[in-house]
């Protein structure tokens, strides 16, 4: 909300400067945003009139006016089109200084002399608005410096207000805080109302028939008004609040909303049917027009202003326009009163139109005070269109609002704050904020909240504001003194952040993305029709389709992103990214959270350096990383099965990975059909892998079995073998010997091609046998290596090569 | 022969000296000193010699022998060290290439600095807690003393998955969670995702915070105080300019939101500041004991505070990064910049 420094002035003397003011505002808990100087560095602008507008000779878009400033008459080229003949204008003439020191020069436009320039807002740093030039109001007087006519300079704090206080959300409500901080009086506007001798309740009435939505509804009629702009310095200070000017009457309620931050309506009253006021339910699927010209669907949930026969305002958020004010009106009916803020709000989303009634009176409004908006209003209302107020108020009260007594435990405020506040400081604070102290002791004081104060129902809401008003910087700050003991296991995280360093250690950048992403990702990535994975949560209120759904697999952001990268030049790309997946559990009202680790790794296996060759990485550059991260962990029990059934893999470069029997994820070269999409070129290599599932498999360090004391034999053998036999195949078949000093079997190389036949591979292998007891002979290892020849080429068809 | 063994010995020191390669030293070891060498033929003479003489020609021998050994050895020594100098030249390197290693990857900066942030509470006392990131309303909201149709949620722009089921807003239902799972005392800190839609340089639809949750007796607002500063003390130096200001936070009472000096302007007022020398990085307070109301704790006997930390706002500020959407772009040229 934007609050004018001169308007607060009418309530509470500032004796700060501008950016003081703010401070001690901020402190209060009305945090400041900006501070505006207005009509700064416009002295020179002076009233004018248009007195005559004709198209530029030689331009389109130009027009050439004749203004005066009541001496002389000058030409102006304008490019503006908000303009007409007789219209009051902010005129810089030649030699004025503007803002930003922008000084006026006679110029010739297009051919034709232009001596000076009509200002819009944005020219005088007034505001933003640029899309035309300022019109004033009629009235003003020509010759007239501007900053007078538009009650400058001013200066306009930004102020931020947090939802539990509406009663901040008007002048006297930030003129009254800064009473109680600084102690100076708060001068209320006057209210009183000269009434008329005609009585009001004879010549209408309000009925209440949803009392549980409208707690009290008060009115006054003003008979005989004449409609008409309302007076400059009401336009001006709605102006600078950001409100239009429309006419006396609607200004006045806009006006008084601002100034006391209560809500009020207007209506024509010759135009309410059978001359009264019904507050009701609205009529299930009941059409209405509000005063914006849209037609509004309504239910039996919104609370409805009527007349004799029918709808004239949804209560608290808009009028209607059949009971509008109009040029014509003559006999207002005017309306002050509290609604239910949850209904309100209720309303006011159902509709999609937050207004600043709505906006208040879902806050809350105070329910005493209305009956002072309504009096300043109907005051105001007579000292600019002239009439008669009626005598005596409307009042239908049928829910009274007591005051809040509340009572504070004087001990209480130490143990919560942590600061000592004697009783009779305690009192003065709360008086300050116009709190009524009923009694005061040393150990309570009971208390009486005001109505504005709709925020304040218990113990604590008092020791709040009396730490608010003692200054939070005041209070000390201390270490508390807290007790050891186990509270809350730790959980997996460590496990994570682990991986994480190891994926970074491993070489790869670690990436964060949305959560949510395209329902299309799906078929990007070719899943099965009848993938679980494409189950998804969807968000009903999505920012965009793109991110309308919760992921099942990291793939799809993977991609994403390292074409993303290579599009823009970042060629050898190593991501990774830890995050959880969603995925909806039947007949739950949660989704199950996974916790997944996902890497991408393409281009080069090296950067260009000197000691690497450019080889562009491939799947076991992958699979490298994946068992690095498995070993390092601990889960050793890993294994890769070929897995040609998933669709986003290319054939023959996929795997299954597993421990026991738990399926951990896959690993695999991205198939080729999938790249182009991305702008990737392949290999593309991946891998997904449940951390959760992974943590499981775990094992503990066991214990340090000792140094070997004697040394280990080692044999190689050279084989030539069908070329899909796997060596885990061989592995599996020494192995299955169960040769009590077998330790190790590793694969050194592996060639197929030259000198090997057609449909076969060569396959080096080193076998280590080890004996803790003794230093082995020449004669077992050979035993054992016989029969590991004899197991090979009998079982997998393996020849020794020669 | 006395003679000619003098003549042998030149002979020979002359040869070793002479030598310019191992090979050449070992043939004129065998030629003067091998068992058919000169030196054995001139002693195959040592019949002839007078036995009173012999004594003496054999000590000649002897020192002829050790000469020419000596000799031999020092002439070895000498040229096995010019052959490492040359090797040692044919060998030498370019010590300002770069070493050979696999290049290392990146932690995210916003992990970074939820580990940062972590470490500071976790050597405060605080444990790592986590929880869900679709959650029930209940959770979300109400039970943090925010109903339906209460103004306050229009503080956070909320993703509905299903009726009553949202993504959290904010990290405070773990809070909640914590609090039904275990009794007083409590102490975490619950790091996450958080969501809300919402979109531009300063605000992204899924961000990070850390929640913070300390229950005990006897904890007040000072205890809030002392331990908020404690924090930013260690993270960003002692001498950091902290105050706290009334706020508003449905959960918690009083409310504070907690500044710190502007980091870019030391305090004088510059743009990022907004010209008020400080900036907001954290929401605080006591918990309100509506909260404890739902939890089941007797706000009668048990106090605390709970407060939420906007990571990327601390990775901005410390960065200097203006756009929030650069955390989720994932350059690599970004990444890369976070060692």
């Amino acid at each position: 909300m934007n609050i004018s420094i001169n308007w607060l002035k009418d309530y509470v003397d500032i004796e700060e400067t501008p950016q003081e003011l703010a401070d001690m505002l901020t402190m209060a808990g009305l945090e400041t945003a900006s501070i505006t100087e207005l009509g700064e560095g416009c002295e020179d602008i002076v009233v004018a009139q248009i007195l005559k507008k004709e198209q530029h000779p030689n331009a389109d878009r130009l027009s050439l006016c004749q203004v005066t400033d009541g001496e002389e008459t000058y030409p102006i080229v304008c490019g503006a089109t908000n303009m007409v003949e007789g219209d009051k204008v902010a005129l810089a003439r030649v030699g004025s200084v503007l803002p930003g020191n922008f000084k006026i020069k006679k110029a010739k436009l297009r051919g034709v002399e232009s001596h000076g320039m009509m200002c819009s807002e944005r020219e005088l740093g007034l505001s933003d608005e640029h899309s035309g030039i300022i019109i004033l109001p009629k009235e003003t007087a020509v010759g007239t410096k501007l900053v007078e006519a538009l009650g400058l300079p001013d200066t306009v704090i930004e102020v931020e207000i947090t939802p539990n206080r509406p009663d901040w959300l008007s002048v006297v409500g930030v003129a009254r805080e800064i009473s109680a901080n600084t102690g100076r009086a708060l001068k209320m506007p006057p209210s009183e109302v000269n009434e008329g001798i005609d009585s009001a309740t004879e010549a209408t009435s309000v009925e209440i028939n949803a009392p549980d939505l409208c707690h009290r509804y008060t009115a006054r009629f003003i008979k005989g008004v004449k409609v008409g702009p309302s007076p400059l310095w009401m336009q001006n200070r709605l102006k600078a609040a950001g409100v239009r000017p429309i006419s006396n009457v609607v200004d006045v309620t806009n006006y008084v909303l601002m100034e006391l931050g209560h809500p009020l309506h207007a209506f024509d009253f010759n135009k309410l049917r059978g001359g009264k006021i019904v507050v009701k339910r609205a009529e299930e699927g009941e059409k209405f027009t509000t005063l914006d010209g849209q037609e509004r669907a309504l239910t039996g949930e919104n609370l409805m202003i009527c007349d004799g026969e029918g709808s004239v305002g949804v209560a608290g958020v808009m009028g209607g326009l059949n009971s509008e004010v109009s040029d014509e009106t003559v006999d207002v009916l005017l309306e002050s009163a509290y609604f239910f803020p949850p209904n309100i709000r209720a309303t006011a989303k159902a509709l999609g139109l937050s207004t600043e009634a709505s906006y208040r009176f879902e806050r809350g409004a105070d329910i005493e005070g209305l009956v002072t908006a309504l009096e300043r209003a109907a005051r105001l209302i007579v000292e600019t269109a002239g009439g008669t107020v009626l005598k005596g108020i409307i009042d239908n009260y049928p829910t009274a609002h007591d005051k809040r007594r509340i009572t504070l435990r004087v001990p209480r405020i130490a143990q919560v704050l942590g600061l000592e506040i004697a009783s009779g400081r305690a009192v003065e604070c709360l008086k300050g904020l116009g709190i009524e102290v009923i009694e005061a002791d040393d150990e309570r004081i009971v208390t009486l909240a005001p109505t504005h104060r709709v925020d304040i129902e218990r113990e604590i809401d008092l020791i709040e504001e009396i730490a608010r008003i003692v200054g939070y910087n005041n209070i000390p700050s201390t270490l508390p003194r807290i007790s050891i003991q186990p509270g809350v296991p730790a959980g997996e995280r460590p496990f994570y952040e682990k991986c994480r360093d190891l994926l970074a250690a491993a070489g790869l950048n670690e990436i964060i993305t949305y959560s949510f992403i395209d329902p299309e990702d799906d078929n990007r990535i070719a899943l099965e029709p009848d993938s679980p994975l494409r189950a998804k949560v969807k968000i009903q209120n999505p920012l965009g389709v793109e991110t309308s759904v919760l992921r099942t697999t990291l793939l799809p952001s993977l991609l994403r992103v390292a074409g993303n990268n290579v599009r823009r030049g970042n060629k050898d790309i190593k991501l990774f990214e830890v995050g959880k997946t969603f995925h909806p559990e039947e007949g739950m009202p949660l989704p199950e959270e996974h916790v997944r680790m996902a890497g991408l790794l393409t281009g080069s296996r090296e950067p260009l350096t000197w000691w690497a060759k450019q080889d562009r990485l491939d799947f076991f550059d992958g699979k490298g990383v994946v068992e690095r991260v498995f070993s390092a962990i601990g889960v050793s029990d890993v294994k890769y099965s070929k897995a040609d059934g998933i669709t986003f893999l290319q054939p023959g470069r996929a795997a299954k990975i597993s421990a026991g029997l738990t399926n951990l994820g896959w690993l695999g070269e991205i198939h080729p059909d999938l790249l182009d999409q991305y702008e990737l070129t392949g290999p593309v290599v991946a891998f997904e892998i449940s951390l959760q599932e992974a943590v499981k498999a775990v094992e503990e360090v066991g214990h340090f079995p000792g140094l070997a004391k004697f040394p280990p034999a080692e044999r190689d053998l050279a084989l030539l073998t069908r070329e899909d036999l796997t060596f885990k195949e061989v592995e599996e078949a020494i192995f299955g010997l169960n040769l009590d000093l077998l330790k190790s079997v590793v694969l050194f190389d592996l060639y197929k091609g030259k000198n090997i036949p057609e449909g076969m591979q060569s396959m080096a292998i080193r076998i280590t046998y080890r004996s803790g007891e003794r230093t082995l002979t020449e004669e077992e290892v050979a035993a054992m290596q016989a029969k590991v020849v004899t197991e090979l080429s009998g079982k997998l068809d393996a020849r020794l090569r020669d | 022969m006395i003679d000619s063994l003098n003549a042998l010995r030149d002979a020979a020191l002359a040869a070793v000296d002479g030598v310019s390669s191992l090979a050449e030293l070992g043939e004129v070891q065998v030629k003067f000193l091998g068992r058919k060498g000169e030196l054995t033929q001139i002693m195959r003479g040592m019949g002839k010699v007078a036995p009173e003489d012999r004594p003496k020609v054999g000590q000649v021998v002897n020192e002829v022998r050790s000469a020419i050994e000596a000799r031999i050895e020092a002439r070895e020594a000498e040229m096995s060290k010019d052959a490492q100098r040359l090797k040692f030249a044919a060998e030498a390197v370019d010590v300002t290439r770069a070493g050979r290693a696999p290049k290392k990857g990146t932690l995210h900066p916003l992990t970074q600095v939820v580990r940062e942030i972590s470490d500071i509470f976790a050597n405060l006392g605080f444990e790592v807690a986590e929880g869900r990131e679709v959650e029930q309303e209940y959770y979300n909201f109400e039970a943090l003393n925010i109903p339906e149709e209460h103004p306050a949620r229009d503080m956070q722009d909320t993703f509905y998955v299903a009726p009553g089921t949202v993504l959290r807003t904010h990290t405070s239902p773990v809070q909640v969670r914590v609090m039904e799972a275990i009794q007083p005392p409590v102490r975490i800190i619950a790091p996450g995702k958080v969501y809300r839609c919402d979109s531009d340089v300063t605000h992204s639809p899924m961000f990070h915070q850390v929640e913070g949750l300390l229950i005990d007796e006897g904890i007040t607002f000072a205890d809030l105080k002392g331990v908020l500063e404690a924090f930013i003390h260690e993270y960003y130096g002692p001498d950091m300019g902290v105050r706290f200001r009334p706020s508003f936070f449905p959960f918690t009472e009083p409310s504070a939101e907690v500044d710190i000096s502007c980091v870019f302007c030391k305090g004088s007022g510059c743009r990022i500041c907004s010209h008020t020398g400080w900036l907001e990085i954290l929401g605080s307070g006591s918990v309100d004991p509506a909260v404890f109301g739902f939890v089941g704790y007797d706000p009668e006997k048990v106090q605390g505070f709970a407060f939420g930390i906007g990571v990327e706002r601390i990775a901005m500020l410390k960065y200097g990064i203006d756009d929030i959407r650069l955390f989720f772009d994932n350059d690599v040229r970004f990444l890369s910049h976070f060692r």
